[in-house]
């Protein structure tokens, strides 16, 4: 049982890191329908920020994680303004593909500055350990779950509370209808980007705390993970992402544990498959019939 | 049989011969070292993959992200088969275990997933050739991550130019068949063809099976030419690979697909040095394509070789 508890623990700190990237891809897939491919991607030049500022700037963890914040937030609207933008009103295959290319451009353009190989991410918080009837969770799975908490009741708060926060949601239902009340959709967009870049890129600086490497290739796999996180809640539902991520964190943990770590990472796809085929719009999603 | 000899099939037959004793003539007589062969090989089994995803993106319209997975399926099966039986034989066998293999697993995958739509479908078929990957790597007559090596060289260059032949010939007689024309009617407005009493799944699996069973004819001539083959090999990224030559040819055009890989096969040789530039190239490429030329080099249009020779007999009339 405590085995259990202590796997719970580990999975829903990895699961949060699935759960911050895959709010952004649940945010940009609700308003402009784009599988944001590149945004595992933008988590990992999140941790290359991170990093250059922890190891350069000499700055303390949070200050960097709110560097890597807005560093990422301007990346994602430029890369929006570039290269989606354009492709507003083309077909689904070829913004896909685009975001496929602007994956790929960020991984090598990283690699071709900082090297292919993997960094050391400096320590930068004492990793103690906090015993707890009979659980052990280090000091980065605490700061891990408290900064990605804290994170989403700002994004809650922001969606829920705030002006931007309506557009965003009235640009998701319907775009041409938003713009005929007077909402500006491309700055909404923009700022759908923004926030969700932003989260990649803490989640960026989290994962190179915990794990303390980083890579140019590092965002390809939990990209892929948190987006079929984003699915698996219902892509396009933000609680449903939070679940979502949270839920395949702690799905792969368990089977790395209790099963096969070689299985761990076809897990994964094997959830995505089957919530595919039982029901394509997510746990809380909601089924929407096609109209001709 | 006189429906097959016409002017244009004609001249294609001649065009294609004229061009592989071209090539073998430049292998017999040195100019083509050994060094420049592995570019050539890549280059037709780049087209052959090439082709094999064309036919599930450009003409039935179901945007795959897969492609790798079964390439690998035929790979394996073909090193497995040319252990045992290491010549011709052997490969041709291995192929056709490829063929058989991996067009049941796309079977299996499709009746499910193709009922999906766009981007969904992407994700699902990316899930798929992740989980044919994994599960190469975690078996032991698959020889795990460090995969099989020592497999025997048995593809030549006149092997596989026939073998890019057979496939021009399937996609192009399915193209044009019934069954071809029902699958366009997908792609272009799949609720309209449904509409009109196309039994779209039906279709969309059957080329989808097609595709796939001669992706994995691509990987067997792969695993016989390349001696190593490892899961690494058959990654996504692999898959991505073939998208963007198809991309960059145009979705829908055969000739395309093959112009395509001829091109990013000299630009790789060419920047063999500098990866990292490569695929920085690479990518600016497919965005920049993307938002100017959606539709790639040929579009959905054909070269037409016919047409190109009667031009310049127009030219010299005058």
């Amino acid at each position: 049982m405590t085995l259990f508890l202590q796997q719970l623990v580990n999975g829903l700190s990895l699961g949060s890191i699935f759960a911050l990237v895959a709010l952004g891809y649940t945010m940009v897939y609700g308003i402009i329908k784009l599988i944001n491919f590149a945004h595992g991607d933008i988590y990992m030049v999140g941790a290359y920020i991170g990093y250059m500022a922890i190891t350069s700037l000499k700055v303390g963890l949070f200050p960097a994680i709110i560097i890597a914040m807005i560093t990422c937030a301007v990346l994602g609207v430029v890369i929006e303004k570039i290269a989606y933008k354009p492709l507003r009103n083309a077909s689904r295959i070829t913004s896909l593909i685009t975001a496929i290319g602007v994956s790929l451009l960020l991984e090598y353009v990283m690699m071709y500055f900082m090297g292919a190989g993997v960094r050391t991410f400096p320590d930068v918080m004492d990793k103690t350990k906090i015993e707890f009837a009979g659980l052990s969770i280090t000091s980065a799975q605490l700061l891990i779950l408290g900064t990605t908490l804290l994170l989403m009741l700002l994004l809650q708060f922001i969606v829920k509370k705030t002006k931007i926060g309506k557009a965003m949601r009235a640009v998701s239902v319907d775009a041409d209808a938003a713009r005929l009340m007077g909402i500006n959709v491309d700055r909404t967009i923009s700022y759908t980007f923004a926030i969700g870049s932003a989260l990649a890129g803490a989640a960026g600086v989290l994962v190179g705390v915990y794990y303390n490497t980083i890579s140019p290739l590092m965002g390809v796999t939990p990209g892929l993970k948190a987006f079929i996180a984003a699915v698996f809640g219902g892509i396009g539902v933000i609680p449903g992402a939070m679940f979502g991520g949270l839920f395949i964190g702690v799905a792969e943990t368990m089977v790395g544990v209790y099963w096969s770590s070689l299985i761990k990472d076809a897990v994964v796809y094997i959830i995505l498959i089957l919530i595919l085929l039982i029901k394509p719009s997510g746990i809380l999603g909601k089924n929407v019939k096609e109209k001709v | 049989m006189k429906h097959y000899v016409n002017k244009n099939t004609m001249t294609w037959t001649l065009f294609a011969a004229v061009v592989f004793a071209l090539i073998e003539g430049l292998i017999l007589a040195d100019i083509l070292d050994s060094y420049y062969q592995v570019t050539l090989i890549t280059i037709c089994i780049n087209i052959i993959l090439a082709l094999s995803l064309n036919l599930i993106i450009g003409y039935s319209g179901q945007f795959s992200l897969g492609h790798a997975g079964f390439m690998a399926i035929g790979a394996y099966c073909a090193a497995l088969t040319l252990a045992k039986l290491p010549n011709l034989m052997g490969l041709l066998l291995g192929i056709l275990i490829g063929i058989v293999i991996s067009g049941i697993i796309a079977l299996i995958i499709a009746i499910p997933t193709l009922r999906l739509r766009g981007d969904y479908l992407a994700i699902a078929t990316l899930g798929f050739s992740e989980v044919i990957r994994i599960a190469i790597l975690n078996m032991d007559v698959t020889g795990g991550a460090a995969g099989l090596s020592n497999i025997p060289k048995i593809t030549t260059f006149p092997v596989i130019y026939i073998f890019i032949l057979i496939t021009l010939i399937v996609i192009v007689n399915f193209a044009r068949s019934s069954h071809g024309r029902a699958c366009a009617s997908v792609r272009e407005d799949e609720i309209a063809s449904e509409s009109m009493g196309v039994n779209t799944t039906k279709y969309k699996t059957l080329a989808f099976v097609i595709g796939a069973a001669l992706a994995s004819v691509g990987g067997a001539l792969y695993a016989a030419y390349f001696y190593v083959i490892n899961p690494g090999t058959f990654g996504f990224q692999k898959s991505i690979d073939i998208l963007v030559i198809v991309v960059f040819g145009g979705m829908g055009s055969l000739t395309g697909s093959i112009v395509a890989a001829i091109i990013l096969g000299f630009i790789t040789l060419a920047l063999q040095s500098f990866a990292e530039l490569r695929m920085i190239l690479y990518a600016v490429a497919i965005i920049v394509i993307m938002i100017y030329r959606p539709s790639g080099l040929f579009g959905n249009k054909e070269l037409n070789i016919t047409k190109l020779f009667k031009k310049k007999e127009r030219k010299e009339a005058k």
